[in-house]
């Protein structure tokens, strides 16, 4: 009897496990946002990959708009508009504000190119500039078999009308906000567990009351303003009260904690695309 | 002390109680509506660009009375309907807005089809100006088409799904209507292909 339903089960889960695997083989999957100039099809050396990168890098210092670029072999079975609003949605170019990224996509094997342009730069880089940047600008290079050349004299001419735009300064630094996050972060597990030690000794209601005193003294101390420590006291406190009861859960908290940052470079800020650009093929 | 726990556990049991439906639905409701604003707002966008698009055409193949004339009805028609944030709720209403947008689509895909034989159309820096705008605003439609099919899925799933349904039975809370495929015999007749050299 068991039997029968192990084999069946398995079958079950094979046949998930393929389905699962049939799907993913049927798109291209959107590559790690590692850097600005993603080439996955070795088109730039790494001389014009590390110049691209330093131009676009230090665009980004100066006015805060990130612009990417992504070189893949092809898009199929997707049009490379389905394709790259996948790769936006994925990367989120650009401030989580202003929405001011810009993706240059190709898709090499496919001789097509787009121009994916954020939400807040429709008004800089409208549809018909973005357009003729590819008919005037990259269709001519690439067919010529220059993508080096097609690539930086786009993005140079996309630079420039981003700079024409006014848009608030980038921000000093991202550092201070992300220890901030760090702090809170630690703050949480650290008092999770020492809640959960006082709960064991003290009981339910003095190990919370114990645990909100140790992390609002502990907030305080560390330079928080006293309502803010108040107030975190309160939640550790209920926090512990309430695991307990094993309703304790941190949804919402961390959210805004980054995970696996390389390079230096924070990735996409959280910008958002609508599909605004444009496509071209050559 | 006993007193104490009883009220905070009173306190748990409503805030777990709204946690688990009301508040969902308030949140996807605004998303939903907030995903339909951003539709009507490219199918507007394209509505704006048509007359342009005709002046433009007419100017080179103004014999081509027919297609001009389909492009020009089908843009009055999807101007006399009254878009409003409820259609959303009212299947009936939803359908015929998604029937005259899909008429216009058609029609305007004609007419670049049409403008193709129009050499000189074709070079007219307007003309691809205009077809460059439209081709932007066709993307942006589909892209807040498809985020639109997207949050509705989350909040028909959640009026649906117990025990949410019940709370949505409690305020009122109903299904709404999503976007079909609206040729769907179109999409699944296989394109044919031709080795005509495309100039």
């Amino acid at each position: 009897m068991f039997s029968i339903l192990k084999t069946e089960l398995l079958a079950f889960c094979a046949m998930l496990l393929f389905a699962s695997y049939n799907v993913h083989a049927e798109l291209v999957p959107v590559p790690a946002l590692q850097t600005r100039v993603t080439d996955l099809t070795q088109t730039l050396t790494p001389e014009q990959k590390s110049q691209l990168e330093t131009k676009l890098a230090a665009f980004e210092q100066q006015k805060g708009s990130q612009i990417a670029v992504l070189i893949v072999p092809t898009t199929a079975p997707e049009a490379i508009e389905q394709y790259s609003i996948r790769v936006t949605d994925a990367w989120k170019l650009g401030r989580a504000k202003q929405d001011d990224g810009v993706l240059v996509l190709v898709a090499k094997d496919d001789h097509k190119m787009r121009i994916e342009v954020g939400y807040g730069l429709e008004g800089a880089i409208p549809d018909l500039i973005a357009k003729r940047i590819i008919t005037e600008i990259m269709v001519p290079s690439f067919k010529q078999g220059d993508f080096y050349g097609g690539i930086n004299n786009a993005t140079d001419k996309l630079i420039g009308l981003v700079s024409g735009e006014q848009l608030p300064a980038p921000s000093p630094s991202k550092l201070n906000s992300d220890d901030l996050w760090n702090m809170l972060y630690w703050l949480l597990i650290g008092g999770f567990i020492v809640g959960g030690i006082l709960r064991a000794i003290f009981g339910n209601f003095l190990g919370g009351v114990l645990n909100g005193g140790v992390i609002g003294l502990l907030v305080w101390w560390i330079g928080g303003g006293v309502f803010v420590a108040i107030a975190l006291g309160v939640v550790a406190f209920f926090i512990t009260f309430a695991g307990a009861f094993g309703l304790g859960h941190t949804g919402g908290f961390g959210g805004g904690y980054g995970s696996g940052r390389t390079g230096g470079w924070g990735g996409g800020g959280g910008g958002g695309f609508g599909g605004g650009g444009a496509s071209g093929n050559w | 002390m006993k007193n104490l726990f009883l009220k905070i556990s009173a306190l748990m049991l409503i805030l777990s109680l709204s946690g688990c439906g009301y508040n969902t639905f308030q949140s996807l409701d605004e998303e939903a509506k907030a995903s339909w604003s951003e539709v009507l707002n490219q199918y507007q966008r394209r509505a704006d660009l048509v007359p342009n698009l005709v002046n433009v055409v007419k100017g080179y193949a103004a014999h081509e009375e027919k297609v001009l004339t389909e492009v020009a009805d089908a843009r009055s028609k999807v101007g006399s309907i009254q878009v409003t944030p409820e259609l959303i709720n009212d299947p009936e209403a939803f359908a015929k807005f998604q029937a005259a947008q899909g008429r216009l689509t058609s029609a305007l895909s004609r007419l670049l089809a049409v403008s193709e034989n129009y050499p000189n159309l074709k070079a007219d820096q307007g003309f691809r100006d205009l077809q460059a705008q439209l081709e932007g605003t066709e993307n942006r439609i589909t892209v807040a088409r498809n985020r639109y099919i997207e949050t509705i899925k989350n909040y028909n799933v959640a009026v649906r799904t117990f025990p949410q349904n019940l709370t949505a039975m409690m305020f009122g809370y109903k299904t709404k209507a999503s976007f079909t495929v609206d040729n769907e015999k179109a999409i699944s007749v296989a394109p044919t292909v031709s080795f005509e050299e495309k100039k």
